[in-house]
């Protein structure tokens, strides 16, 4: 087993996310349903409250976050049916280290979740937010980052789980208090002390809030970017080594 | 690393030839035993206080199918995910091509194709992508790969479908395309879990026509479990388990001696001449009940011919009762097929066979 090989596996099962992600059309576009919803409705709905910093402007850099979580939580947890049912469980038993698989596996999580962010972004234009190619460059970094870190702890929650019955619970448990408590629908600042906890604990608050100040520019910074960034990058590789450790270790 | 009892098979043959007395058969039988592919050393596979499979010994001779029989939650698939590195053994030894099953994974499933009791295709990918991935991972090179895919497409007849999506694909498509993928890679051993579990039976028989012109074709040794007493007919040995413990081994026809010889009952126009002529005739001795002569033969399907021309006496009534497989498993078990108990993971795959049913 040597490194080349396992780079040509990690390749196989990032191709494989991609080619899945494009075969099956009609879910792209049921996919972008939600955060359109959540754009449009809700933003329209929140700039009627009065304060000029809520809104659609607003939140945009939030339900870009919002679409790189769901879909890259969404893309994790499907391991364990493909454990179980499907081209995972082949794979587990071919002569290609689990690293290799785990790293793979995040990757393309990570590439279609930066895919259907893009689809979002794309809509920009149409609620005043001005896009040049720098901005472009850094936003697509970001968004992989952020898209990497949570598909990284995706799955570290999915390895050990052995039925979908469990899914309900990492909805209920992890996925909309992550979403609620990263600042993506109202601002985190003047929040109580308790929640102020859990909001900085929150691996998406950082990158909600890179997305925003690189999107809006810095007047609605709340950390500073090198800090933002800084986190996730910790963040990042402390959660794919545990996900590989465990991965490893999962019969 | 095994040792290997090194003898050529060409020395053997002109060995016995010259003495002229033993059948090829034999000689064949004798070649492929010096050739173990698969070892297996007093196997014990615990789940916490539960053994799935305790003590089991045995070995799979290269070009065999060996086939594993028994019923559900016997503890067969626990012994194929030992054999092919999925589960660590609580103790013992299993040896594959040689290798040791946890001390050399990599070896071990490189020697290995398995085609698995549930689906394990990518059902949102084409036919070809599914064996190309399955080819890149194994680290085959490329023009072996597109070669073996084209042969092995071939062989399973799915190279007109094979730039379709899976999920298009009917049960027997699917199953036949799993087999053809365990096979990229040259494997020496083929592991089939269940082949032909949840197809109906007509696609049962024609998964099996295809099994057996792989055979044929490739010399391949197949390892098979099935709980389909029929189906473990196709085997050169079979190894009967329940509850974790291998309770039989022998080739089918051995097995069914174990049970008893066949039984012929004869319905004549004169019983006593009838009963008297196969006596003289064939020397067995035969019962008689109320209307009907019952004998007992060891190869019925030959005898009833002989019966039929050496007898004068017109028969009305001719029927020969052969023991199974299944009348085998009830001897030694003293019960028939035990029914599966549902946990958790049970219904989720029951569930996936009602999904994969409905499309």
């Amino acid at each position: 087993m040597n490194i080349n090989h396992n780079a040509k596996g990690a390749y196989v099962i990032w191709l494989r996310e991609l080619k899945r992600y494009w075969v099956d059309k009609p879910r792209i576009i049921s996919s972008l349903a939600q955060p359109l919803l959540f754009l449009f409705i809700l933003g329209t709905g929140l700039s009627r409250i009065g304060s000029s910093k809520l809104g659609i402007e607003f939140i945009f850099p939030g339900i870009i976050g919002m679409t790189l979580l769901f879909t890259s939580i969404f893309s994790a947890v499907s391991i364990v049916w493909d454990r179980e049912f499907g081209f995972l469980k082949e794979v587990l038993v071919a002569p290609v280290s689990r690293t290799a698989v785990a790293i793979g596996k995040a990757l393309g999580g990570a590439s279609v979740a930066m895919i259907q962010g893009t689809l979002i972004l794309l809509l920009a234009p149409f609620i005043g937010v001005v896009l040049n190619p720098i901005i472009l460059i850094k936003l697509w970094s970001f968004m992989f980052l952020i898209a990497f870190s949570i598909n990284s702890l995706g799955l570290i929650v999915a390895v050990r789980m052995k039925t979908m019955e469990g899914f309900q619970m990492v909805m209920n448990f992890f996925l909309f208090p992550m979403f609620l408590l990263s600042g993506a629908l109202f601002p985190i600042t003047s929040l109580p002390g308790w929640l102020s906890y859990l909001v900085r604990a929150n691996p998406l608050t950082y990158g909600v809030d890179l997305l925003r100040q690189t999107l809006l520019g810095p007047h609605v910074a709340v950390f500073s970017p090198y800090f933002d960034l800084g986190f996730l990058i910790c963040f990042a590789i402390i959660a794919i080594s545990v996900a590989v450790i465990m991965f490893r270790t999962t019969e | 690393m095994l040792l290997k009892v090194a003898i050529k098979p060409t020395y053997i043959i002109e060995r016995f030839d010259s003495c002229g007395i033993y059948l090829v058969g034999d000689i064949l039988r004798l070649i492929s035993m010096s050739n173990s592919i698969i070892r297996v050393e007093n196997l014990v596979k615990k789940f916490n206080s539960f053994e799935a499979v305790s003590d089991v010994s045995f070995e799979v001779f290269e070009g065999e199918t060996f086939g594993f029989l028994g019923p559900n939650g016997a503890g067969k698939t626990t012994t194929i995910n030992a054999l092919v590195t999925i589960a660590k053994p609580t103790s013992g030894k299993a040896y594959l091509n040689g290798f040791n099953v946890v001390e050399n994974p990599g070896d071990v499933r490189r020697s290995i194709g398995i085609v698995f009791q549930d689906p394990s295709l990518d059902e949102r990918l084409t036919a070809i992508d599914n064996l190309q991935f399955h080819g890149i991972i194994y680290n085959i090179d490329k023009q072996t790969r597109n070669k073996n895919i084209a042969t092995m497409l071939d062989m399973m007849k799915l190279t007109e479908r094979q730039n379709d999506l899976v999920r298009t694909f009917s049960g027997g498509m699917k199953r036949r395309l799993e087999i053809a993928r365990g096979l990229i890679h040259e494997p020496k051993v083929l592991f089939l879990d269940e082949p032909t579990i949840g197809l109906d039976p007509q696609t049962r028989n024609y998964i099996w026509t295809y099994i057996d012109r792989l055979k044929e074709r490739t010399g391949l040794t197949i390892f098979l479990t099935t709980h389909y007493m029929d189906e473990a007919e196709n085997c050169d040995r079979i190894a009967i388990i329940d509850e974790g413990k291998i309770i039989a081994l022998d080739t089918p026809e051995n097995l069914k001696k174990m049970v008893g010889e066949n039984i012929i009952t004869l319905k004549t126009e004169d019983n006593d001449k009838a009963k008297k002529e196969i006596q003289d005739k064939f020397g067995i001795s035969l019962k008689q009940r109320a209307d009907a002569i019952r004998l007992e033969v060891s190869d019925g399907e030959k005898f009833v011919p002989k019966l039929i021309k050496e007898t004068t006496v017109n028969i009305d009534y001719i029927s020969l009762w052969k023991p199974t497989l299944d009348d085998v498993f009830l001897k030694l078990t003293g019960r028939a097929i035990r029914e599966e108990k549902a946990d958790a993971s049970e219904q989720m795959r029951q569930r996936s066979r009602m999904w994969i049913k409905r499309r």
